[in-house]
């Protein structure tokens, strides 16, 4: 007896039960089966050709009419059984797809990671968590005899495509090793890659900076990036840092303005994506003076775990649910 | 064995010819309803591709045997437009005669062989065999 026999078998005892008894036990059991029956792929029309043959069985003094009705529909039902096997195949290439995302997604984190690197005379700390599956947010750190490049950026646009685009960014850069101790040539050369390869709906924002550790300057340019923070530890305040700029990918023209910033002992740089300002709460945003309070309350300690606690911190606020994409890069002055 | 029997199509009611031709010769191989169901459904959707996108051409059918084994060819030629990307139209969820499961892709579901040839300014052919089990 095959798997079909089984089934054309079980139909009949079910239907015979029921009839007899009428009882919804019966039907319960019915519904269980039906659940089965999709188990095993069985399309519409074969039930309703399953039934008729039960039927013929169970009364042989059925007329001819009904029997001829039943074929009508069967015919019927043939239609349904052809959009139950499109579905059926659609899910199977819905599975396909999201498998491929998983595998995508895996190799972008491992594309993407970078380093983070250790010098005597800076402390890093870095914290970057997506909100979903695939990271919009990149930073990326080189460290070279004398200094220490740092990108942070932000693809404007989710998802695959600017996992994509992320990339391309991160190769891109890999390949301007010449510009790397020029933030704003870095960034115009950039540009011209991205204004030329990136749909013109997705932008990026970025900043780039470069830290002498011979003389313990910081050399930065920004595309129209969240500005980080400076905080003096001389007179213990923070400021913002500014870095003018378009974002890259509108105009392959675009020139950028490289800034300075002289580090004293116990000086930092925090740079941020805007998923780190744009934390929403129940009251609203957070106000950069909110981020600031928080730095200030975590400062006595590493910056490791000044990164971490404001991370843990916001997220709270959010009640653990992220909305965007959270970096936060935190380099102190040590010595 | 080469009795080969054709169904010109030219407008909707050939459609039904084609099907009823079908219909007949499923149930002389000794196809069971459904089966005979199927394959009237496939001659329905090929004879419908003729009509609506090709203007005329003709659905023949033959019953072939293999290896012991005996079944229905379904022969849908045309000298329509042909078709530009066999490989889309072969997707499923692509119809652009609308209509949930309709289409190529679900005839092919419906037989057990299935292909197609087509050129462009010259006309499509599609074979499609069901097996008797």
């Amino acid at each position: 007896m095959n798997d079909r026999d089984l089934i054309i078998d079980r139909y009949k005892d079910l239907l015979t039960t029921y009839l007899n008894g009428k009882n919804e036990t019966a039907l319960y059991k019915g519904q269980q089966f039906s659940r089965k029956l999709i188990e095993q792929q069985i399309s519409p029309e074969d039930v309703v050709s399953h039934h008729i043959n039960v039927l013929n069985e169970v009364f042989p003094e059925m007329t001819e009419e009904m029997k001829d009705a039943f074929d009508f529909l069967l015919e019927v039902m043939i239609g349904y059984g052809f959009a139950y096997r499109e579905h059926q195949s659609l899910r199977t290439r819905q599975r396909q797809l999201e498998s491929e995302i998983e595998v995508a997604a895996s190799m972008q984190q491992t594309l993407l990671i970078s380093d983070v690197p250790t010098v005597d005379s800076l402390d890093i700390g870095v914290k970057s968590v997506p909100a979903k599956k695939m990271n919009g947010d990149y930073f990326n750190f080189v460290k070279d005899d004398k200094s220490i490049s740092v990108a942070v950026a932000d693809i404007i646009g989710k998802g695959i495509p600017a996992a994509l685009c992320m990339s391309m960014i991160k190769y891109a850069m890999d390949s301007l090793p010449e510009q790397r101790m020029q933030p704003n040539l870095l960034l115009e050369n950039l540009n011209r890659v991205v204004e030329q390869n990136v749909h013109p709906n997705m932008f990026i924002t970025m900043l780039y900076g470069l830290y002498d550790t011979d003389v313990h300057k910081f050399f930065y340019a920004g595309a129209g990036h969240e500005p980080g923070f400076f905080y003096k530890a001389e007179t213990d305040e923070f400021e913002d840092m500014f870095a003018k700029g378009l974002v890259l990918g509108v105009s392959r023209t675009t020139k950028y303005k490289e800034y300075e910033k002289q580090l004293d002992q116990g000086d930092m740089i925090i740079l941020l994506s805007d998923g780190v300002t744009e934390c929403r709460t129940s009251k609203g945003f957070i106000e950069r003076d909110e981020i600031v309070a928080l730095i200030r309350e975590h400062m006595h300690k590493p910056v490791q775990e000044i990164v971490d606690s404001v991370f843990t911190e916001l997220e709270r606020l959010q009640e653990f649910e992220l909305r965007d994409d959270f970096t936060l890069i935190i380099l102190k002055r040590m010595v | 064995m080469d009795i080969q029997s054709c169904v010109e199509v030219c407008n909707e009611w050939d459609i039904v010819s084609a099907r009823q031709l079908g219909r007949n010769m499923a149930k002389e191989l000794g196809f069971g309803n459904v089966d005979q169901a199927r394959i009237t459904t496939a001659i329905s959707e090929l004879a419908r591709n003729i009509y609506l996108y090709a203007g005329s051409g003709k659905i023949c059918l033959e019953p072939v045997e293999q290896m012991g084994r005996k079944g229905l060819r379904i022969i849908a030629v045309d000298n329509g437009p042909g078709i530009r990307d066999i490989r889309k139209v072969m997707e499923d969820g692509y119809t652009t005669s609308g209509g949930l499961g309709a289409g190529l892709p679900g005839v092919k579901r419906l037989m057990d062989e299935f292909t197609i040839d087509s050129t462009i300014n010259s006309g499509t052919e599609i074979l499609a065999t069901k097996w008797l089990r």
